[in-house]
């Protein structure tokens, strides 16, 4: 197939060495799971269970609310031991809702949907419900509910369904592991999502390095003629879905739109396989494979750990640490985020668990910038980082968005090419967090606005209704006009909390 | 010819004095900045800018008699939007420091004599005579009038939590070596 050249792109070293050749091993249950009520973009989902309660393994505890949400379900059965506030694995490490469970070890099944047993003839609603039933989000990391994804199909036309195994970040190995050894699963995945999408050709983007992933994929692939595995070069950020939706289809998303403008939508491999055993079996989301890697750490492994397994767990699992890691990564070393605590839970957007030492994170105090112009170069947004970050050290928000700061991606790959070592993403991820604070406030004070105008139209109607009870009760002359004032008083407040 | 000169000439008259009596009678009496300042000011008319509501602070913004800082509900977003429109800097310091507030109801202290309801300019409060009162934090706005009209100092201002929702990456603290001249700097 013929591949359409990309805009920027760096080589950073891959260490994938590390995790690429172990197999996939499961982690004995927990002691304690920790289900967050919110894994995925959109509402938290609503809380369906009590502490105390007991639950079955695939049981849904909190349902989706809302137009964009997802809902959690219990990873094994066992008894909710309680409702708390836990530490988020996001670098805030603030607290959020969670649902605490104490395994059994018996991990006996609830009773589990139907399997749909053939998804090419099933009405797709069926299976987008089963999809949105099965709390499925996208799992390279944008934790976007599948499900809501899934109608797109019905708004646009859909040429392409992209299976994305990119995996263009460092050390991590999770989604090549998985095309490796569950290829016939990830195939059947995107096929259903291919036909409940309307999409009538599935291309599936490998980088080069995973060699191994792409000889499974294109054997897996062989017997359906829509299916094409493409292996696309090793560059990063490959896997930022523009990226490879232009070297592969060679069409351009525009910015702040999505890429199903240029007929094209993407699902990461585990996904899929998420949909595919959603499909084929009832399963619910309830594990994934986390690539736990890293210098620091004693033996990398790549691990099928259930969703809300405590990270501490998951070290221990690799043996702990060798030496003192500089950082706990919640991701990739480009683009995941530091935590600042271990007691987080593994999510369904966890792909990897970093534990990088001093000399992997070559961490250096920043000298003024020399004008090389190399993060414009690589920049694969096509944005001038050198300009935004100058905005932005001056306060100037505005500026720094007409710069087009809201089409950056945090890719890192400016501040990673940078040879004055400026905190580029870092000053750009605290832009654009000042600029959605800058828009909710000012979408408040249109609130404010609409809340003070029905207000006074309220006030005139009760003076109006006051004015006309005052009328009505004119001719009989027992009736004091003081009685009528606190009347007409209480008569606002009840109005009021009825209202 | 002559039809062409007459009916130009009649036009002209015509539609002149139409302009003329329509600049009369159609006169815009306000100033139409005054307008757009009050678009952008939150509209409850809280009265804590020192003016008795959002029209008289516009208009006093539209004479340049006042500073574009005293707009306590709007916060730096108002703020920052006024300063733009009359093109003047706005001295942002003051705000900074204090965070986005919302008031709330000591419960064991309310007696529910329903002063802060009347007072609240977006009906942000709930409650009845005689029953515990509650401020809707989503509504509320930060005004701080009912704070001032509680008979038991029953209602505080708390800042609004940080949630992982409104969470956001800190500025960077860079220091850039060599940056600064050192002490002794030749001149």
């Amino acid at each position: 197939m013929k591949l359409f050249p990309v805009r920027g792109g760096i080589h950073p070293d891959y260490r994938k060495e590390q995790t690429s050749e172990k197999a996939i091993v499961a982690l004995p249950m927990p002691p304690l799971l920790f289900i967050p009520l919110q894994q995925h973009v959109g509402a938290p989902a609503q809380l369906l269970v009590s502490a105390g309660e007991l639950v079955k393994k695939g049981q849904m505890i909190a349902l989706c609310q809302g137009t964009i949400s997802a809902s959690q379900h219990a990873p094994t059965s066992g008894r909710i031991a309680e409702i708390a506030e836990v530490a988020a694995p996001h670098p805030s490490g603030l607290p959020q809702t969670t649902i605490i469970i104490e395994p059994d070890g018996k991990d006996e099944w609830a009773d589990l949907p139907e399997p749909i047993a053939d998804p090419f003839a099933a009405d797709p609603q069926v299976i987008r419900d089963r999809v949105a039933q099965a709390g499925i989000v996208g799992m390279g990391g944008a934790v976007f509910p599948a499900a809501v994804k899934l109608n797109l199909g019905t708004q646009y036309k859909i040429e392409t369904l992209l299976v994305n195994g990119a995996e263009c970040e460092p050390y991590v190995t999770c989604d090549d592991r998985v095309m490796r050894e569950y290829a016939d699963e990830v195939i059947d995945g995107a096929r259903i999502v291919a036909r409940v999408m309307g999409a009538p050709k599935v291309v599936v983007g490998i980088e080069r390095n995973k060699p191994q992933a792409i000889d499974a994929m294109t054997k897996a692939a062989a017997a359906f003629a829509e299916v094409e595995v493409v292996g696309v070069p090793a560059l990063y950020p490959m896997g930022y879905a523009h990226e490879l939706i232009l070297a592969i289809t060679g069409r351009e998303t525009p910015a702040g739109k999505r890429t199903a403008e240029v007929g094209v939508v993407a699902y990461n491999v585990c996904t899929v396989r998420a949909v595919h055993q959603a499909v084929r079996f009832g399963r619910p989301l309830i594990s994934r494979v986390v690539t736990v890697s890293g210098g620091a750490i004693r033996e990398p492994k790549n691990v099928l750990a259930p969703i809300g397994t405590r990270i501490a767990d998951l070290v221990e699992f690799c043996g702990g640490f060798a030496t003192r890691p500089e950082s706990i990564v919640n991701g990739g070393p480009m683009m995941g985020e530091p935590l600042p605590t271990l007691e987080a839970p593994v999510v369904k957007g966890t792909a990897g668990i970093l534990a990088l030492t001093a000399e992997e994170i070559n961490s250096r105090p920043a000298s003024p910038c020399i004008r090389c112009g190399n993060c414009v170069t690589i920049c694969p947004c096509g944005l001038s980082p050198v300009e935004i970050s100058a905005f932005v050290r001056k306060d100037n928000f505005e500026g720094a968005a007409k710069m087009g700061v809201m089409d950056c991606v945090s890719c890192g790959s400016c501040a990673w090419v940078c040879p004055s070592h400026i905190p580029l993403v870092h000053y750009f991820n605290y832009a654009k967090g000042m600029l959605n604070d800058l828009e909710r406030e000012r979408r408040k004070n249109e609130r404010v606005k609409t809340l003070a105008e029905a207000r006074i139209i309220r006030l005139e109607k009760a003076a109006e209704a006051k004015r006309a009870a005052l009328a009505a009760r004119k001719p009989s002359p027992e009736n004091t006009p003081s009685g009528n004032g606190s009347e007409a008083a209480t008569a606002t407040t009840e109005e009021k909390v009825n209202a | 010819m002559l039809i062409a000169i007459s009916s130009l000439t009649v036009m002209g008259i015509v539609l002149g004095s139409l302009l003329g009596a329509a600049a009369r009678f159609l006169a815009v009496q306000e100033n139409p900045l005054e307008e757009e300042l009050k678009a952008m000011l939150p509209g409850s008319q809280c009265g804590q800018c020192g003016y008795v509501g959002c029209s008289q602070y516009a208009a006093a913004l539209a004479r340049g008699d006042t500073s574009v800082t005293l707009c306590a509900p709007g916060g730096k977003a108002v703020v920052e939007a006024l300063a733009k429109k009359l093109g003047v800097t706005a001295d942002l310091s003051e705000l900074e420091e204090k965070g986005p507030e919302y008031a709330f109801i000591i419960e064991g202290l309310c007696i529910g004599c329903t002063r802060c309801i009347r007072e609240c300019s977006v009906d942000a409060i709930l409650g009845a005579n005689k029953l515990m009162h509650s401020v809707i934090a989503e509504a509320c706005h930060s005004c701080g009038k009912c704070v001032k009209v509680c008979p038991t100092d029953a209602i505080v201002m708390v800042p609004v939590r940080v949630t992982l929702a409104n969470w956001h990456w800190p500025k960077p603290e860079v220091e850039h070596i060599q940056s600064k001249p050192k002490v002794g700097y030749a001149h």
